[in-house]
């Protein structure tokens, strides 16, 4: 049993703001951090590898800084680590994304089954998982909420829906995007990341798929173009209250019950 | 093959110009200026350094965008079978978008037994719906949709295709596009027409930091995702009449490699999207037990209590309350941020809201910009003596 984790470098801040007068980016500081919600797919994957003895690949798409993450999820207990890096991907947009993604794990694999976390905390579109599940033509769940089995060529899987739990049962190869609520992460171990400091994370570029059209890739594999970027438009209808908090008390009392918030509105 | 080429004799500060990448993706070895897979192609280094980096694009064959007709609108049903608002939404904005470029307003459904819900389509204004009606898709699997929707695409071609940002619409919607090989972009907030039946969307992206105008410039259909409660309820249409097209598909195509072996429906509760009062708490929060007066507070107020993120990390709240880019978006008539900063991804989660009152002790916080009212002070002090003012209001 083959298990791949796909996880994503992130910033560690969000904090990007633009000069609204020369339309450039301003970005404190540049660390970065492993997606939180990826930490939840790792930890299905790790309890998948010690309740049935799978095989975990970590699989990222990034820049060469990207291999921090990978680091980290052998300190966590995966057993190999894939970086897909070109510069020709730079400038993906979520199909170009998966595509890559797609090229990547057919090359690394096959792999029995993909996890993926919900989404990313930069992208936010919680969208490559399905579209990497299409492109590589196999089924996908998201919201897993729990695994109940795992066999050779099935799984067992709860999902969350709106009103109601729903359990299922999926042909192996799939790919799930697990919720949150699935299981506690772990912490990198200190004794793992003694055990793993000399192997090998594997480089795929774009010369090492099958498919090794440019045009495919990067910006101009992505139909989706970012015509511009500006800063958000703040309130300008505004009042501000700076008194004590026992004048700011009574006031806001005031302010509530004028608007009739203190009433039942049913 | 579309690229920024670097003109390395034209540098004349190297670290300066490295500066400029809020992504990190200028490179410099031995001085010699590159780029590396962290590029996202935003060409900011292109309007700040014109002369070092020029922008190339390939000369691509241009599609025949006329051949792709009428804004589409991708219903989604609840477990009840009723319409989720969010479509309805999606039908008043494809209704301004199709008047825009004189299209038609199409609907797509499907599910088991949806002629009723199909039907109220028409009143929020669809000209044709386009019905899938089959047991293989009486529950969610994304497979069976995606095959109804393909159909659906095939058959119509619309020009642009709507889909909620749910639970439901995030999983089969990118599978779609992703099969049509066109364009998707996730929780637009602004939606615009050109003539040409470009498709304007807006976006908030890093964290909603800063907001990102994208186009679909050569793929048809675009594929947009809008969140619940981003754009307002729509009225209902003067003359309700439309089209209505029964589609079968053949047995095969509805095939699933998951099977579903058991639901089990979960207790009805009413989620922060739906509260008209919410009381939300941020960092300012020192301790877990000290969330009993944000809930007090709206008690009072017959409000739900929702948090930032970071009350979610600490488990203090659980996901379903979390306001923001990665939890809910809301739009409820009164919202009091206590002690929250108001970073621009919480910001996006909650500034639909009628009114926004914030109380933060720092008068610099973020969330002022965005506040109606802004109190400079201590919720620690403001909301017991708030509490206290309501209670003998009630006594009285």
């Amino acid at each position: 049993m083959k298990i791949a984790i796909c996880i994503k470098q992130v910033p560690g801040t969000t904090a990007v703001e633009v000069d609204p007068v020369t339309g450039t980016l301003k970005r404190d500081g540049v660390e970065s951090k492993l997606n939180p919600c990826d930490l939840y797919a790792l930890e299905t994957a790790l309890r998948l590898k010690e309740s049935c003895g799978a095989s975990l690949t970590a699989v990222t798409m990034g820049p060469p800084q990207a291999q921090s993450i990978l680091r980290e999820a052998f300190m966590m207990g995966v057993d190999e680590a894939v970086l897909v890096s070109d510069r020709k991907f730079g400038g993906s947009d979520v199909l170009s994304t998966s595509y890559t993604l797609a090229q990547a794990l057919e090359c690394a694999g096959p792999f029995d089954l993909i996890i993926c976390g919900r989404q990313t905390t930069d992208g936010d579109t919680a969208q490559v998982g399905s579209e990497l599940a299409e492109l590589l033509h196999i089924p996908h769940a998201a919201n897993v909420i729990k695994i109940r089995s795992l066999e050779e060529k099935q799984l067992q899987a709860t999902v969350l829906l709106p009103g109601c739990r729903m359990q299922i049962s999926m042909q192996l190869p799939a790919l799930i995007a697990v919720d949150e609520s699935i299981a506690e992460p772990r912490l990198p171990s200190y004794k793992l990341k003694l055990a793993t400091a000399d192997r090998k994370i594997k480089l795929l570029s774009l010369k090492d798929f099958t498919d090794t059209d440019e045009s495919h890739y990067g910006q101009s594999g992505s139909p989706t173009r970012v015509v511009r970027v500006f800063p958000p438009e703040h309130n300008t209808r505004q009042e501000r209250w700076e008194g004590s908090g026992q004048e700011n008390a009574l006031r806001l009392a005031a302010f509530l019950e004028e608007g009739k918030f203190l009433q039942n509105p049913r | 093959m579309s690229r920024i080429i670097i003109h390395n004799e034209k540098v004349q500060n190297v670290s300066e110009v490295i500066k400029i990448c809020p992504f990190g993706a200028i490179e410099a070895v031995d001085n010699v200026l590159s780029i590396n897979a962290a590029c996202k192609m935003c060409r900011l280094c292109t309007k700040r350094f014109p002369e070092i980096f020029e922008y190339q694009e390939s000369i691509v064959p241009q599609i025949d965008k006329s051949q792709w007709q009428g804004i589409a609108v991708v219903a989604e049903l609840t477990e009840k079978n009723e319409l989720h608002p969010v479509t309805l939404e999606l039908l008043g904005k494809a209704r301004e978008l199709a008047a825009k470029v004189n299209q038609k307003v199409l609907a797509f459904i499907a599910g088991f037994h949806v002629e009723s819900s199909a039907e109220e389509l028409f009143r929020y204004g669809a000209d044709e719906i386009v019905i899938y009606d089959d047991e293989a898709l009486k529950y969610f699997r994304a497979e069976p949709f995606t095959a109804a929707l393909e159909d659906f695409i095939n058959f119509r071609q619309p020009s642009v295709v709507l889909v909620g940002g749910t639970v439901i619409g995030r999983q089969f919607a990118p599978r779609a596009a992703a099969r049509f090989r066109t364009g998707l972009t996730a929780d637009c907030t602004v939606l615009d027409i050109k003539e040409n039946s470009d498709l304007e969307q807006i976006r908030p992206a890093f964290g909603g930091n800063i907001m990102a105008h994208i186009n679909t410039p050569n793929h048809r259909p675009q594929f947009a995702t809008v969140r619940y409660k981003i754009f307002p309820f729509p009225e209902k249409a003067d003359s309700p009449a439309g089209i209505k097209i029964r589609r079968t598909l053949a047995p095969g195509k509805l095939a699933s490699a998951i099977t579903v072996e058991g639901i089990e429906p979960l207790p009805e509760e009413q989620g922060i999207e739906e509260a008209q009062v919410i009381v939300a708490a941020g960092k300012g929060i020192k301790r877990q037990e000290d969330l009993q007066m944000i809930r007090d507070l709206a008690e009072a107020l017959h409000g739900k209590v929702a948090g930032t993120r970071c009350l979610v990390e600490a488990g203090w709240l659980n996901h379903k309350q979390q306001i923001g880019l990665s939890g809910r978006t809301v739009a409820p008539k009164l919202i009091i941020c206590c002690g929250i900063s108001g970073s621009v991804q919480f910001a996006a989660g909650m500034k639909g809201a009628d009114k926004i009152i914030a109380i933060n002790t720092d008068p610099n916080a973020s969330i002022f910009k965005i506040a109606h009212i802004g109190i400079v002070g201590d919720i620690y002090e403001v909301i017991p003596a708030l509490l206290e003012q309501i209670r003998k209001g009630s006594v009285r």
